[in-house]
């Protein structure tokens, strides 16, 4: 009798346990489901379907394996592209034609004349105009790729580390070329040395190598950093509905979500911007540093 | 989520440069132009304004001064006419004076003339009337010449007027 009993406890116990590490299974899946959205995949959601890229065999150079096959972000990655591409061209026949900019030709042209009179000319004077291209595609491509993260089915490249990392590359080059460019390049090797006795060169190179590498890569990260976040916590507060496993709590989570939403809307733009003045500074300090 | 995918980065850096190059020459350079040129236009246009708006206050400030120096001119115009209307107004009241008072003269002369011619006439119609009266009276004692004679002597003794 006793044994049955505990036979009983014990089995009661087990589906006590059974089911509580089930429902952490099933909240954790919640999770590891909605992170799918954030993550890249090699498939792309439309809807009421899906399709799958088709793979291409990864390729191997100098012992790296480089896997080309097209994926969610780099699908939106060309999505964005396509937009700023037909966006800007058809703003610059606007107003090729027209006397007054109005309408899409006027809205790209307060962007560009943002970018060359409060970030361009500030911090890099007159010959920054040369590098104007550079920044505005840096620009209007962050921004349109931010954007496209919040429609929906739409996916966020910039959350990518890897798509950060690819601009932050370029941002880089960009960065020695301008300081290149303007110092030539044995004023730009001295300027390695930070100035200071032979001696410590040792010391000093390697720490102004390493500083030409933090800016782009603080670039990098910020970037991600900041369009993953918002996207962590919108997935999170959508969590709580199936956490709590009634539709009553919706309201409460999905109004927080449109408040981060719209403020995605804005950081959208200021992480756009914030990349493309960070960059247009690094650039303009190696273009002034022969001055000292 | 921090594993670099380096496939991805390679599309990145393509899709960005594919981009770069394209927008380059079709939308940066044209809309860059355009702005620059937009601006080169306002600029000129607002030094236009600027310089045609100078021209205007200088154009109504000498159209003052010309105003002004009409008026002096007017005003000196009118009073020198008015001085002279006055002097030929007195001018021609003199004259008509003068030649009030001649006339006046010249009619004052012709009337003692008359006056004269007048008397003499009366004088001797009366001794004609005189002497026939008296040849009425004394009948021929007397001739025509005696009595002329003493007629003008009594007529001398008579009071001239």
């Amino acid at each position: 009798m006793n044994s049955s009993v505990l036979n009983n406890i014990d089995q009661h116990s087990n589906t006590l346990i059974d089911s509580s590490a089930i429902h952490a299974q099933h909240s954790e899946n919640v999770f590891v489901e909605l992170l799918h959205h954030i993550k890249d995949s090699k498939t792309i959601e439309v809807p009421f379907a899906h399709f799958e890229f088709p793979p291409i065999p990864p390729i191997n150079i100098f012992g790296i394996q480089i896997d080309l096959t097209i994926t969610r972000h780099v699908f939106f990655l060309w999505i964005s592209a396509f937009i700023v591409a037909i966006v800007t061209i058809v703003a610059a026949r606007k107003n090729l034609k027209s006397k007054v900019p109005k309408g899409i030709g006027n809205l790209v042209e307060v962007f560009v004349e943002y970018i060359r009179d409060e970030i361009v000319i500030p911090n890099m004077g007159k010959d920054g105009i040369k590098y104007m291209p550079y920044l505005l595609t840096t620009f209007f491509f962050i921004l349109v790729m931010n954007l496209i993260g919040l429609v929906p089915y739409g996916a966020t490249s910039t959350s990518n580390v890897s798509v950060t990392g690819g601009l932050a590359l370029i941002a880089f080059i960009m960065i020695q070329v301008a300081a290149i460019k303007k110092q030539g390049f044995k004023h730009y090797l001295a300027h390695l040395t930070g100035g200071v006795h032979w001696a410590l060169w040792p010391i000093m190179i390697p720490i102004e190598i390493l500083g030409l590498f933090t800016k782009p890569f603080a670039l990098c990260i910020r970037l991600f950093a900041n369009m993953t976040g918002g996207h962590i916590v919108i997935v999170s507060l959508i969590g709580l509905i199936f956490i709590f496993k009634t539709v009553w709590i919706a309201p409460i989570p999905i109004a927080f979500a449109v408040g981060i939403n719209i403020l995605e809307l804005f950081v959208a733009f200021l992480q756009a911007y914030i990349f493309t003045m960070l960059t247009s500074l690094f650039m303009g300090l190696g273009m002034q540093s022969s001055e000292h | 989520m921090l594993e670099i995918n380096p496939g991805l980065v390679i599309w990145t850096i393509i899709t960005f440069l594919v981009l770069l190059v394209l927008l380059k020459k079709f939308a940066w350079k044209p809309l860059l132009d355009a702005l620059e040129k937009r601006e080169e236009r306002i600029r000129s246009s607002i030094e236009r304004a600027e310089k045609s708006a100078q021209e205007a206050e200088q154009l109504v400030l000498e159209n003052r001064k010309k105003i002004e120096q009409a008026e002096i001119k007017s005003a000196q115009i009118l009073r020198e006419a008015r001085e002279l209307g006055e002097k030929i107004k007195s001018e021609i009241i003199d004259r008509a004076h003068h030649q009030a008072r001649h006339m006046l003269d010249q009619a004052k002369a012709e009337i003692e003339r008359e006056k004269e011619a007048a008397l003499l006439r009366l004088r001797s119609e009366v001794a004609d009337l005189a002497i026939l009266a008296a040849k009425k009276v004394v009948g021929d004692s007397l001739n025509e010449d005696l009595h002329r004679k003493l007629i003008d002597s009594y007529l001398k003794d008579l009071p001239k007027n």
